[in-house]
């Protein structure tokens, strides 16, 4: 009480705070204009350039030129979903196998599985490259064993074990840690309760684990329809993918129009997929008693 | 079953770690084939130390990557703090997904969206000479902002405000109870923010290689631009050192971690 009344100038605390709260809301807006900058303005720009033709007349030209690309769409989608789901059947017990070692075991599993991820995308391709190419170690022991060599470098294959071997690690640690916060009293309680080891499987530890299976899903899929750099050196440049043709496209002033236009459908479509991805697991999940 | 978990883990990462093991055995081969080793040299690691473009794409790499990583922190930061004050959901909401963006869309797209508008940027103001450091800046910042707010935001939610206020019943002015109170409870996620940030912007090749010119090149354009037409035995040399640099900080990040871990749990027993 005696304090208050020394200070009497003071606006009174309520309207003291008010004024503090809408300072610290302004310190947003710094961020705002940033976001409005350089993410909305380059969403509207792959906009403009889709739906216009090089002299900036609306066209959708674009788009239905994209038809001739059908082939490369499909052979990409096809490509991720085949790395994606052999990511998840690796990575799935993997991730459940590595849960279930002594706690400094998973310490060093975790490092050791991170150490790739924090390796840059480009190094790992080219490591596998150098691998498995014509002239690699592994065609020259074969050679030496009086084998045929394999050509996986430049075929369908080697694209796709490309993908896999780039993200499985994005698959794992997700899982992985979905799993170690799964308390393990449930399992017994499953056990006990009568339910055999697939039973337990898949009645207690998949469902929920899910959120793990779901963002390492997102995490594999989403690079692997995108990507460039792999099929690049693991397709020898014969194996033309989405990723491929976008960065071609981009290189010539005169076909920025179609790159947008393709930039756009492929954003599109994976936007559909995470969609129907979030929504089949929100349904999964609602199934667990 | 124990066992052939263990199997069954040993054979994985043994499948992971062939190509990185394999590559850093023959950055130290004689012949330059990746066929057989045939002697052990210096000599690539030699070629590498006496490339200059090399340096020159690990200094740009790490003045780009400090600078995004500082401005990208600042602004997320406050950015963070201004959200989570704001009680409007209508611009609040709109702000936290156009935030998310570039986390969610594939790197390619985000990349060439940024080149579309930089090309417009410079075809407006006549110019040619846009892309560059200026650019590459842009961008990282523009990508690591959704990660700092990730990191920081939840920090600004937990805080109990009743806890500033306690501070200034207890005669701090708002800005000392700030300074004194709240910023240390968000200081972990301004440093994890940063960590994040640098190593983001640091790997970053596929946005990069839409907004950069030859002119400035960061080390993983110098590594795709080495290794687009034919093999290169430095870039050998180089991507061991890198991995060996990654080891060394993991393992030296792990062990701090644990050392902390075991003492705090030494004081707690004392």
């Amino acid at each position: 009480m005696k304090k208050h009344s020394l200070r009497k100038t003071d606006p009174p605390p309520a309207s003291r705070s008010a004024q503090r709260n809408i300072f610290q809301q302004l310190a947003a807006v710094p961020h705002a204009f940033w976001t409005v900058l350089f993410i909305a303005a380059p969403m509207l720009f792959v906009l403009y350039f889709a739906f216009t033709d090089g002299n900036g007349n609306f066209s959708f030209s674009n788009i239905t030129d994209l038809g001739q690309y059908t082939n490369v769409f499909i052979l990409s989608i096809a490509f991720a979903l085949i790395a994606t789901a052999i990511c998840l059947i690796i990575g799935y017990p993997l991730a459940y196998f590595m849960s279930r070692q002594s706690q400094r075991a998973q310490k060093i599993l975790m490092v050791l599985i991170m150490l790739p991820m924090w390796c840059n995308l480009l190094i790992r391709t080219y490591a596998l490259m150098a691998l498995l190419d014509n002239g690699g170690l592994l065609n020259s022991l074969l050679k030496n064993l009086g084998l045929e060599p394999l050509p996986i470098v430049g075929s369908y294959f080697g694209v796709i074990l490309g993908m896999v071997y780039d993200f499985l690690p994005y698959m794992v640690l997700p899982i992985f840690t979905a799993m170690t916060k799964l308390d393990y009293r449930y399992i017994e309680a499953s056990h006990d309760l009568g339910c055999n080891g697939l039973q337990t499987m898949t009645r207690v530890v998949m469902p929920l684990t899910l959120s793990g299976v779901v963002s390492g899903v997102t995490m594999v899929f989403v690079p692997s329809i995108s990507t460039f750099y792999i099929s690049q050196k693991l397709g020898a440049g014969k194996i033309d993918l989405v990723g491929d043709t976008i960065e071609r496209l981009f290189q010539n002033v005169s076909t920025y129009n179609v790159g947008a236009a393709m930039s756009l459908v492929m954003m599109i479509l994976i936007l559909i997929s995470l969609t129907i991805m979030n929504k089949f697991s929100d349904e999964e999940g609602g199934m667990v008693p | 079953m124990k066992f052939l978990s263990k199997c069954y883990i040993s054979l994985i990462f043994f499948l992971l770690y062939i190509p990185i093991v394999v590559l850093i055995v023959f950055s130290f081969n004689e012949s330059g084939s990746l066929a057989e080793f045939s002697g052990f040299t210096l000599g690539w690691y030699e070629e590498l130390f006496h490339d200059d473009e090399a340096f020159s794409a690990l200094r740009n790499s790490l003045l780009l990557a400090i600078s995004s990583a500082f401005i990208a922190t600042v602004l997320g930061t406050f950015g963070a703090l201004g959200l989570h004050r704001m009680r409007r959901r209508y611009i609040r909401k709109p702000i936290m997904t156009l935030t998310n963006i570039p986390m969610m869309n594939p790197d390619i797209v985000t990349g060439v969206s940024m080149m579309l508008l930089f090309v417009a940027v410079a075809s407006f103001l006549g110019t040619r000479e846009l892309f560059g450091f200026g650019t590459l800046l842009i961008a990282h910042v523009t990508f690591n902002l959704p990660y700092v707010i990730l990191s920081v935001m939840p920090r600004f939610q937990q805080l109990d405000k009743s806890l500033s206020e306690a501070a200034q019943d207890l005669g701090c002015t708002p800005s000392k109870a700030f300074f004194k109170v709240e910023l240390p409870e968000i200081i972990p996620g301004i440093v994890s923010a940063l960590m994040m940030s640098f190593t983001l912007s640091l790997d970053d090749f596929v946005i990069s290689h839409f907004v950069s010119s030859p002119n400035f090149q960061t080390l993983p354009l110098y590594v795709y631009n080495q290794t687009a037409h034919n093999v290169k035995f430095s870039m050998y040399a180089l991507s061991a050192l890198i991995v060996a640099v990654i080891l060394v900080i993991l393992l030296a990040v792990n062990f701090a971690g644990s050392a902390a871990d075991r003492k705090s749990r030494k004081g707690g027993r004392s």
